[in-house]
């Protein structure tokens, strides 16, 4: 039983600082016209405190839901989120309120995720002045112009408009106004995809030198794997819905055991007339999530599949050091 | 070295400019909404100081010198009952000026807040509320300006009374419109995950981002409400005479037309220049708002 | 290298767009050359030109604000600039065409995916009849690797990946001599761009077409392409085959990029980012336009302007360092 493995990783983890998140079971269903959507179905991880977990996938995966359910601006269908121990998902209104201070999201697209309408000055008081924690003016203003120099941000942008502001900047903007409450975890979404390269760097150092500086526990969701890879202490992969394989990341990268997985990491072009890699081409499309078949998800794109990967859904399995795969294929 | 070369582009960003300021700079730029705004200054100049630059009384009749044509003592020339035009109609802006401004509060108001209810409650309640105004809608609005004031009676309360209620659908669909998109907006998501409360949301995100179509819906209605009070004067079931009001000088003229035009002639011009400057300003202003438009 | 095998050079080309508030630059004399059967890769960030640069060489510049200022865009020995708008139609899609980033909409929704494919090979060919023209369509896909009985289908029922084969297919259907691609697999996934990319591969092989792949993925270039230029601020600052390009790096700027892209294949303890930003194209600082973000800068760069010198054959470089270097 792959919640039980689950457990057991988590155990083994608790000497690095201990758990901080741990999510067993979840699932989002979302109701459409032709049938129940699957975008999460019944995924199980757990981040220890310090660390960064990346989620990998391809578009319409589940992994930006998995984000937004973790902080339940979707509302799961079922399971348990334990933030610290405690089930978000029995919060009430206020206690959720509360919560929220130490889980905080950075979107993908910083643009969208500003109001055009405030400046940066306001967006980043805004979470201090909803949770009412500077009612003094003066102390609000000092908090937000030191929250703007940890981001990088220079005092004299506080009133200019998103609009105004180049894509890097913003995105400065959306941390600082994440890491305005202090909180302990950050889920981000795509948060360096919609930047070019040279910004990107910037920033991802930046979320690298945020982490060891209040010693941040980040959910990093990304379709990048190379910048997955660079940032990440452990790696999820996930397909249609399901965490597929999870490992530590050099492990990751060096075993990959899930098809899917192989598949991804040939598919990257690498920067470089220096290495040659086999690629494995995947024939055909994602399929849709929408009442899924039985049996493995990949099933119809795997170039091993058997019968009983049709029928049977293949669990996680331990394949040693903290490397868990989901395939009938692959023996422990 | 270096350095300052990229700090002195980035103080371009730095003056603190606000919305409105910056609304203003691009509507400057726009000459038609100058224009139009200038004619509106012109058209609120008159009704505010109508009792000062008139030179007559605009009910004192003067029977033996009707059907005036315009002359250096009557500009505009004199109607029927030997009244003097020209200030009639500026006493006459006074009404349509107060006409399309609380005709549009009215609509604007209620609109708004059905649009609201419909679009953040949804189910059942926006079936309801947007079924009725579409049925509102169906109906043309001339003929429901004239079954409304049928059933509350004439006079200048009831017109304004009946082109609010005509044109609230209009605003409600554009209220509810705005809404839905901006509530799934990612910046509503991401103030939802600071922590703000749905109200929170609604007043500080999700109004100041849906008024700027509100505004431009707002301008361009005025025009038409002026128009619609016009009309319905001038069939008779508006301002009752003498009250000097443009559609119901229209009305009367009209008998005259062969002989002094001139009767019609100006009251039309009065009522196009209205209608005319709030189309402008409406439109220049909708380019301002547009924060894509950015220059 | 002959005249004969260039197919498409380009000469001086600088292109403004004339705003109310002032006049970007864009491009600003930029030259290259493609010979044929080759790619090349054209490498840079948002707002380096490099758009601007194929739609000047397909002269669909929105104009006004787009002015071409100045140059020379020869297409097989003849300038295009000097081209009339109708023989540019001609040109257009028949021999020189273009794919372009976002699969969504670049199709037009109400038309099946068959008749499109079609209509522009009817355009090109008016000789043809429509039932050969539609068997014609139909081979297209076959190409393309989609089956021919979806001919009738609209572009709503295709996914991202089907729709770029549909356009890479629309693109080829009159066997251009140039397929000019704008990042054509940007807005797809990988496993799904991994396929892409060995389609344009295989069908480049097969047809022998020149290509001109607009990209800020240095992973794509390595790929696909035989020449490499880059791009920053409207100027080509490095141009070399992509051997000369990927180890011997000479810009300070195509250096940068390098080092700030995490590779999957060797561990980076820290990425090295490229410091500030952009410049804002309407106002260019002086000198070297990359002299406020180089490492390497000195007083000399703030005010000259760096010629194209070649490094070595083949590899052109717009740097001030290396033109003193050379000098010496």
């Amino acid at each position: 039983m792959s919640k039980a493995d689950m457990k057991n990783q988590t155990v083994s983890g608790e000497a690095n600082g201990g758990t901080i998140l741990e999510v067993r079971g979840l699932k989002k269903y979302f109701p459409t016209k032709r049938g129940l959507l699957h975008a999460v179905d019944d995924v199980n991880f757990s981040i220890e405190k310090g660390k960064t977990m990346g989620l990998v996938g391809e578009s319409g995966c589940g992994k930006s839901t998995v984000g937004r359910l973790l902080l339940r601006l979707t509302e799961a269908t079922e399971g348990e989120i334990l933030f610290y121990g405690e089930d978000l998902r029995k919060l009430d209104k206020t206690a959720m309120r509360h919560a929220r201070r130490k889980i905080q999201i950075v979107f993908q697209d910083p643009y969208a995720s500003l109001d055009g309408r405030k400046s940066v000055f306001e967006s980043i008081a805004e979470p201090l002045k909803v949770q009412k924690l500077y009612p003094d003016k003066k102390e609000l203003e000092e908090k937000v112009y030191e929250l703007m120099a940890t981001a990088g941000l220079a005092k004299r942008l506080a009133n200019s408009y998103p609009h105004e502001l180049d894509g890097g900047r913003r995105q400065r903007v959306g941390i600082a106004r994440a890491l305005a409450l202090n909180p302990d975890f950050l889920v981000l979404d795509e948060p360096v995809s919609a930047l070019d390269v040279s910004i990107q760097a910037q920033v991802l150092n930046l979320m690298e030198e945020l982490q060891e500086k209040f010693g941040l526990t980040y959910l990093f969701i990304s379709h990048d794997l190379s910048v997955v890879k660079h940032i990440s202490d452990t790696i999820a992969v996930m397909y249609l819905g399901k965490i597929v394989e999870t490992a530590e990341c050099r492990d990751l990268f060096s075993r990959p055991l899930h098809p899917y997985t192989q598949a991804l990491l040939s598919a990257v072009p690498i920067p470089s007339i220096d290495y040659h890699v086999e690629r494995i081409v995947l024939e055909g499309d994602v399929p849709s999530p929408i009442n899924p078949e039985p049996g493995c998800r990949f099933a119809g794109r795997c170039r091993f599949c058997e019968e009983r990967c049709h029928k049977e859904m293949p669990e996680l399995k331990d394949m040693g050091n903290g490397h868990f795969v989901a395939c009938h294929l692959v023996n422990g | 070295m270096q350095k300052e070369m990229i700090l002195e582009q980035e103080e371009i960003i730095v003056k603190k400019r606000s919305q409105v300021k910056e609304v203003w700079r691009r509507f400057r730029r726009n000459r038609q909404a100058m224009v139009g705004m200038v004619m509106l200054l012109i058209l609120i100049f008159a009704a505010i100081f109508a009792g000062v630059i008139a030179p007559y009384d605009p009910l004192q009749q003067d029977i033996i010198n009707r059907l005036q044509p315009p002359s250096a003592a009557h500009i505009f020339g004199t109607d029927e009952l030997g009244r003097d035009i020209f200030s009639r109609i500026l006493y006459g802006s006074r009404i349509s000026l107060t006409v399309g401004l609380i005709a549009v509060s009215i609509s604007s108001v209620v609109g708004c807040a059905l649009g609201a209810i419909a679009g953040y409650y949804g189910g059942v309640l926006d079936n309801v509320i947007m079924r009725c105004a579409d049925v509102l809608m169906a109906i043309p609005s001339i003929l429901l300006n004239i079954s409304i004031v049928a059933a509350l009676g004439t006079g200048l309360q009831n017109v304004m009374i009946a082109i609010g209620i005509s044109s609230v659908p209009a605003y409600c669909r554009i209220m509810r419109a705005s809404l839905l998109s901006l509530k799934d907006q990612e910046f509503v998501d991401a103030s939802r995950a600071a922590g703000a409360s749905d109200p929170y949301i609604i007043i500080h995100h999700i109004l100041p981002n849906s008024l700027a179509p509100l505004i431009v819906q707002a301008t361009l209605k005025i025009g038409g409400a002026i128009l619609s009070c016009a009309s319905m004067s001038f069939i008779g079931l508006g301002i009752v005479p003498p009250t000097p009001e443009w559609g119901a000088m229209l009305s009367t003229g009209r008998d005259f037309l062969r002989d002094a035009p001139h009767l019609t002639a100006f009251p039309g011009i009065a009522i196009m220049f209205a209608v005319f400057a709030m189309n402008l300003m409406g439109d220049g202003l909708r380019d301002a708002l547009d924060p894509k438009l950015k220059n | 290298m002959s005249e004969k095998s260039k197919l498409l050079e380009i000469r001086d080309l600088t292109v403004h767009y004339v705003t109310v508030d002032g006049t970007v630059h864009a491009v600003e004399d930029l030259s290259l050359e493609l010979e044929e059967g080759k790619t090349l890769g054209l490498v840079g960030e948002t707002g380096a030109g490099k758009t601007t640069t194929v739609k000047a060489v397909m002269q669909i510049l929105p104009d006004p604000p787009a002015k071409i200022i100045q140059g020379e865009i020869s297409f097989m020995g003849e300038d295009l600039l000097k081209k009339s708008k109708k023989a540019m139609r001609k040109i257009r899609g028949k021999q020189i065409s273009m794919i372009f980033q976002d699969p969504m909409t670049s199709l037009n929704p109400v038309m099946t995916v068959g008749d499109q494919i079609m209509e522009v090979i009817r355009l090109h060919d008016k000789k043809l009849s429509r039932k050969d023209a539609w068997i014609k369509a139909c081979e297209m896909l076959e190409l393309v690797g989609i089956k021919s009985d979806r001919a009738t289908d609209y572009p709503h029922q295709f996914s991202g990946g089907m729709k770029q084969r549909v356009i890479i297919a629309m693109a080829l259907a009159c066997n251009p001599k140039l397929l000019i691609a704008d990042e054509p697999t940007t807005a797809l996934d990988v496993t799904i761009q991994a396929q892409v990319l060995e389609l344009m591969r295989k069908l480049k092989a097969q047809y022998q077409t020149s290509m001109i792949m607009i990209t800020h993925d240095l992973g794509i270039v390595a790929e696909i392409c035989d020449y490499v230029a880059v791009m920053y601020a409207g100027e080509i600052v490095e141009y070399g085959n992509k051997e000369q390009l990927f180890h011997r790096p000479s810009h300070p700027y195509t250096k940068g990029l390098f080092a700030c892209i995490p590779n999957l294949m060797e561990e980076e303890m820290k990425l090295v980012p490229i410091e500030g930003l952009t410049p804002d194209p309407a106002k260019l600082p002086q000198g070297c336009r990359f002299h406020p973000r180089c490492p390497y800068a000195s007083e000399h760069c703030q005010q000259k302007r760096p010629k194209t010198i070649e490094t070595e054959p083949g590899h052109f470089v717009k740097c001030l360092l290396i033109e003193g270097r050379e000098k010496e």
